[in-house]
């Protein structure tokens, strides 16, 4: 069958279907189970409310278990198996990856980036989102810087791949290097440690433009009296930027540090589409790939390291909702 | 801070700067892209695509014509026109070329400047105008092959849509973008009605470890999706789905889930409790306040989580590579340029630039035309 044909049907059997489902569910639950009518009317509403939050939630809680939960334990067990699966080989996956050395580069590198896009990113979102906040094409600006996060990280690759390519009438950088410096082309992503650094910058293009719409809208939370306080007690706009209102947003600050070192984690499409994991540019996501399809084992081994990182980040966001909560 | 004595028209004027450059430097990356989307490959390996709107200079080779042969002086003499050799022609097509320089040798194309008469040594010279006559004269007839000469261009600035001809119909992205399309819609559909009704619960019922929920909600929302690959994938194979549509469309709708759920429960706890509380009064069910008042108020909520659920659907590599099978028929655009293109035609550049133009016209578009939806969706995701 026509892909794009299944594609229509599974729209409407889908939208259809969650429909129905909740429809009948419902119906099922007021007409048939609990009859809010009879001698016992009043405690088959409270019965049907009882029940009723779990037919609402019970799509996504199915889905959540089965595609996130799950996996979690699955990809554990998993990764204390051999290559096919069918014998048990304990801690040994974990062994061999701890002593592998492309292991330990993909460990650091990730490091690297976890420390490097961040801080970059939401670093230079701060700055922008306080420089563009006073100007009459402030928007425009904003906007273009945004534009990147629409762009999918293979084609954001695709993009710095001719701002990087070595020959000085294609790329950017060779030509600026050759024309104005006279010095010979060079290929940057070959460029041992520093290649790290070109591949974080593609990142870094796509979120700051994240950063900074987060950011701006907290600069602009901040109450105008203090910022009017400091003016009448003569502070200069250095000292308000950095002693009244960036004070003021660390809380963001916080908070789009984290989102951004999380998806740092993730992201494997620009290593993979750059250089491949060569030139000692891999990173964990991208190291895993490289088993996947051909050792599963260790392919979850990788993925369990990666959500361990991932944890304590997982666990502060899980007590702060649960702090607000109350 | 506008109103800061003596400050201001200094400070802006460096603001104003600093902003123009950082705008410049986001953007030239995309923008030579998009120009060299347009160029051929010898535009693209004669001049950088910053001088694409300039002529280029670009050396050509040719043979003298040996059907014009005339005896001269000491020898023969071949005349002819440069933009009508056969070599050169298909070049100039309208044939309002003019050259710049003229030689005999691949080393030294551009020895002579045009119009000035070159002594080729043994008795042999030769004369290439800017309009591209050149007169020959040649110690002894040449025979069949004429003799060789180089010379050096200029060439309008060409645009051409070819690249992109060559990428949708051969290249295979023509297809590949069906196939994103396909993935894309129903898995940006789907899980936000399902996510609806959760949130709706998770905002407005109460019920025992409602905030339990809540709190593993956010937590799923970090939890790295390579988890998911292997133990979903085996699954998959097990319950007979395998590689397919079907596969990513669950994978997707249920990725989707923690963020959507996630934002549109801060929206919806966000509306006014009266209207809720009053349609309660009034006798409406629970199914009938979300039915007509909470989906149709929730409509920012809504509209933001599907920009990002497109957005990220569309640009997604790891996802369409694990569960989509890797045969040519089903390849998403994401895969079929970092696995096919950046590979087999890592040379053509003007390919590539128009492949990954295809791919990210459509999310462009939707980016600034929704841009305010999505601003409005990040701010109510990360900010409380």
């Amino acid at each position: 069958m026509n892909p794009v044909f299944q594609g229509l049907i599974t729209i409407a059997v889908g939208v259809g279907g969650i429909f129905v489902y909740f429809i009948a569910s419902n119906a099922f639950l007021d007409k048939v189970l609990f009859p809010a009518k009879g001698p016992n009317a009043s405690r088959n509403i409270n019965r049907a409310n009882t029940i009723r939050p779990w037919l609402f939630m019970a799509p996504t809680i199915i889905a959540l278990s089965l595609y996130l939960v799950y996996p979690v334990i699955g990809s554990f067990i998993r990764s204390l198996f051999n290559r096919s699966g069918d014998e048990f080989v304990g801690f040994s996956n974990y062994t061999t990856m701890f002593a592998s050395s492309e292991f330990r580069t993909a460990f650091w590198n990730n490091v690297l980036w976890a420390l490097v896009v961040p801080s970059v990113s939401t670093f230079l979102g701060l700055l922008i989102a306080q420089l563009t906040d006073k100007l009459r094409w402030g928007n425009i600006a904003k906007s273009l810087i945004f534009m990147p996060m629409a762009i999918s990280f293979v084609g954001a690759s695709l993009i710095w791949k001719f701002v990087y390519a070595i020959d000085p009438e294609l790329g950017v950088i060779n030509a600026i290097r050759v024309n104005m410096f006279g010095a010979s082309p060079l290929d940057v992503l070959q460029i041992a440690f520093w290649n790290n650094l070109f591949l974080m910058v593609i990142l870094i293009w796509v979120q700051t433009g994240f950063a900074m719409v987060i950011l701006s809208a907290a600069l602009r939370g901040i109450p105008e009296e203090t910022i009017e306080a400091a003016i009448i007690d003569g502070a200069n706009p250095f000292q308000i930027f950095f002693r009244i209102q960036v004070p003021q947003v660390t809380n963001t600050i916080i908070v789009v540090f984290t989102t951004t070192t999380i998806l740092v984690l993730k992201v494997f499409d620009i290593v993979y589409a750059m250089t491949g994991g060569n030139f000692n540019t891999q990173i964990l996501p991208s190291y895993m790939m490289q088993f996947m399809f051909r050792d599963d084992g260790r392919a979850t081994a990788v993925a369990i390291v990666i959500m361990l990182i991932v944890t304590p980040v997982m666990i502060q966001n899980i007590r702060q909702a649960r702090a607000e909560m109350r | 801070m506008d109103n800061i004595a003596g400050k201001k028209s200094s400070l802006s004027i460096v603001v104003n700067i600093t902003v123009f450059l950082l705008v410049l430097i986001w953007l030239i990356p995309t923008v030579g892209l998009f120009v060299s989307s347009f160029r051929d490959r010898d535009a693209i390996s004669a001049s950088g695509w910053w001088l694409a709107p300039l002529a280029t200079e670009q050396t050509f080779r040719g043979r003298g014509d040996t059907e014009s042969v005339t005896p001269g002086d000491g020898g023969v003499v071949l005349t002819g026109n440069v933009f009508l050799d056969p070599e050169i022609a298909p070049s100039f097509p309208n044939g309002e070329g003019k050259i710049a320089a003229f030689g005999d040798s691949g080393r030294e194309p551009g020895e002579f400047p045009a119009g000035e008469v070159a002594d080729l040594g043994d008795g042999a010279s030769l004369i290439v105008e800017r309009s591209g006559d050149y007169v020959f004269t040649l110690p002894e007839d040449p025979g069949d092959r004429g003799p060789r000469y180089y010379v050096v261009a200029k060439t309008p600035p060409s645009f051409t849509l070819d690249n992109y001809r060559t990428v949708l119909s051969a290249g295979g992205m023509g297809q590949a973008f069906v196939n994103t399309l396909t993935v894309t819609i129903p898995t940006t559909i789907i899980p936000i009605l399902m996510a609806a009704f959760a949130a709706y619960a998770l905002a407005w019922m109460d019920f025992a470890g409602r905030s339990w929920l809540i709190a593993a909600i956010i937590g799923l929302l970090v939890v790295p999706l390579q988890l998911a690959l292997v133990p979903m994938l085996t699954l998959h194979n097990q319950v007979g789905i395998g590689q397919s549509f079907l596969g990513i469309w669950l994978a997707h709708a249920a990725f989707g889930q923690p963020l959507a759920v996630y934002l549109l429960r801060n929206y919806m706890i966000g509306l006014p409790r009266d209207i809720i509380e009053s349609a309660r009064v009034d006798g409406g069910t629970d199914f009938q306040i979300f039915m007509k008042i909470i989906l149709p108020l929730s409509f920012p909520a809504l509209a933001a989580f599907a920009i990002f659920q497109f957005l990220w659907t569309w640009n997604d590599l790891l996802v369409a590579k694990v569960f989509l099978p890797s045969s040519e028929e089903t390849k998403v655009m994401t895969v079929k340029i970092a696995d096919d293109l950046l590979g087999s035609r890592g040379g053509d550049w003007g390919i590539l630039a128009a492949a990954a133009f295809v791919s990210i016209t459509i999310p462009l578009l939707v980016f600034f035309t929704l841009q305010r939806y999505l601003v409005r969706g990040l701010l109510a995701g990360s900010v409380k």
